[in-house]
């Protein structure tokens, strides 16, 4: 049995009331008893959004390509829930959360939905609270949901397993040739991004890639798309291979 | 087993371009265990108060160094309650002259911490704050 608040919660962001989401995303990350419940009741409200995960190295631009995608896709009258995962210190357990900086042009408008996460220290913890959180944003009625997460590991491929689309950002700089064929990250992602494309070193970054994707082995069609994000440039074109994704599902 | 955590979203209201202090004072709650959401600089409150909304904060740190403190302190606080965070603890830090003080705890800023404040002594305001309410609207 849910008790009166909790099912106050729920009963709130059905009405839309952002605090009410806010509260209920809190419940998942603090791994509340009443999350099973909650989702179980909020699941006739889901099933229409499209998960897209976004993840790759530090300092690669992840959160600025979500704040420009997230206003191309506003463009096209999508409703977007942003998940923003940072890590939490090994020695404290804090953790200074800094992807929503980059995005303040969308904190007013009232069909985005951005919150912050840290990682808490556990992968196993950290998957379980971002999907709840990924079905709270759905039932809450966000078209598209964008889960960025830093490097590669555990964390990333569970996020492959919740999202509909895996976009892997890679900077000029990652690495030679052998870097690019190491099992992990570039094998899941569906959308290699290489941002920072007016940097030195882009275009090789890019045929690398290339030469390690194709011939592509088991049907696993992967695009590589180049960005500068900061400068607006490539977000149209990642946007057309995001939605072509979906079209498809 | 995750664990509650505070998290604390610090933000400077305004056109203020000095965000040493609130980078100095982020890093140092991350030391205590917080959890912060810095969203930096020259944000209104408006914006300051919706994020704290979305990403259900125990406590919001606004900082001003720009003397516009007695306009945009009690601003944001009246923003942070109409939007239903009811039990957000809103402090204050910057160069906030003693006079300004009570009008600004009047207007809901719980405490003005000044330039010089040791890290601790804001950890430990925060903790006792919260701890005293028994953290009754979280779980």
């Amino acid at each position: 049995m849910l008790t009166e608040r909790v099912t106050k919660l729920i009963n709130g962001m059905l009405a839309g009331q952002k605090n009410s989401l806010a509260q209920l995303i809190s419940l998942a990350e603090n791994d509340s008893p009443d999350l099973p419940e909650i989702i179980k009741m909020l699941h006739p409200h889901r099933g229409k959004a499209y998960c897209v995960g976004i993840t790759g190295p530090p300092g690669g631009g992840k959160s600025t390509l979500i704040d420009r995608l997230t206003a191309t896709i506003r463009s096209k009258g999508w409703s977007v829930g942003i998940i923003a995962v940072d890590p939490s210190s090994p020695i404290s357990g804090g953790a200074v959360l800094g992807d929503r900086i980059r995005m303040n042009q969308h904190y007013l408008d009232e069909d985005v939905f951005i919150r912050s996460m840290a990682t808490r220290g556990s992968h196993g913890g950290l998957s379980k609270a971002v999907a709840s959180t990924v079905k709270l944003l759905d039932a809450s009625g966000k078209d598209i949901i964008i889960v960025e997460t830093v490097g590669v590991g555990q964390t990333e491929l569970s996020i492959k397993q919740m999202a509909d689309t895996l976009v892997l950002v890679l900077v000029p700089g990652y690495g030679d040739a052998l870097q690019v064929m190491k099992a992990g990250s570039i094998e899941v992602a569906d959308i290699i991004v290489v941002n920072k494309a007016d940097y030195q070193g882009a275009e090789r970054l890019v045929n690398e890639l290339r030469a390690t994707l194709t011939p592509n082995r088991r049907g696993h069609e992967q695009s590589i798309i180049t960005t500068q994000a900061i400068n607006g440039i490539g977000i149209g074109e990642l946007y057309q291979a995001l939605d072509q994704r979906r079209k498809k599902r | 087993m995750r664990h509650k955590k505070i998290r604390v979203l610090i933000a400077k209201p305004g056109l203020d371009g000095h965000d040493r202090g609130a980078k100095v004072v982020a890093q140092g709650l991350r030391d205590a265990g917080m959890e912060i959401i810095y969203v930096g600089l020259r944000l209104t409150p408006e914006q300051i108060a919706e994020a704290a909304i979305q990403e259900d904060v125990d406590v919001v740190g606004i900082d001003c160094l720009s003397g516009a403190h007695m306009a945009l302190f009690p601003k944001t606080v009246s923003l942070i309650r109409e939007k239903g965070g009811e039990n957000i603890l809103v402090v204050g830090g910057g160069t906030i002259p003693k006079k300004d003080i009570p009008k600004l705890r009047e207007a809901g800023i719980a405490q003005i911490f000044g330039p010089g404040t040791p890290i601790e002594e804001i950890v430990k305001f925060i903790e006792t704050t919260l701890g005293k309410r028994g953290n009754d609207n979280q779980d």
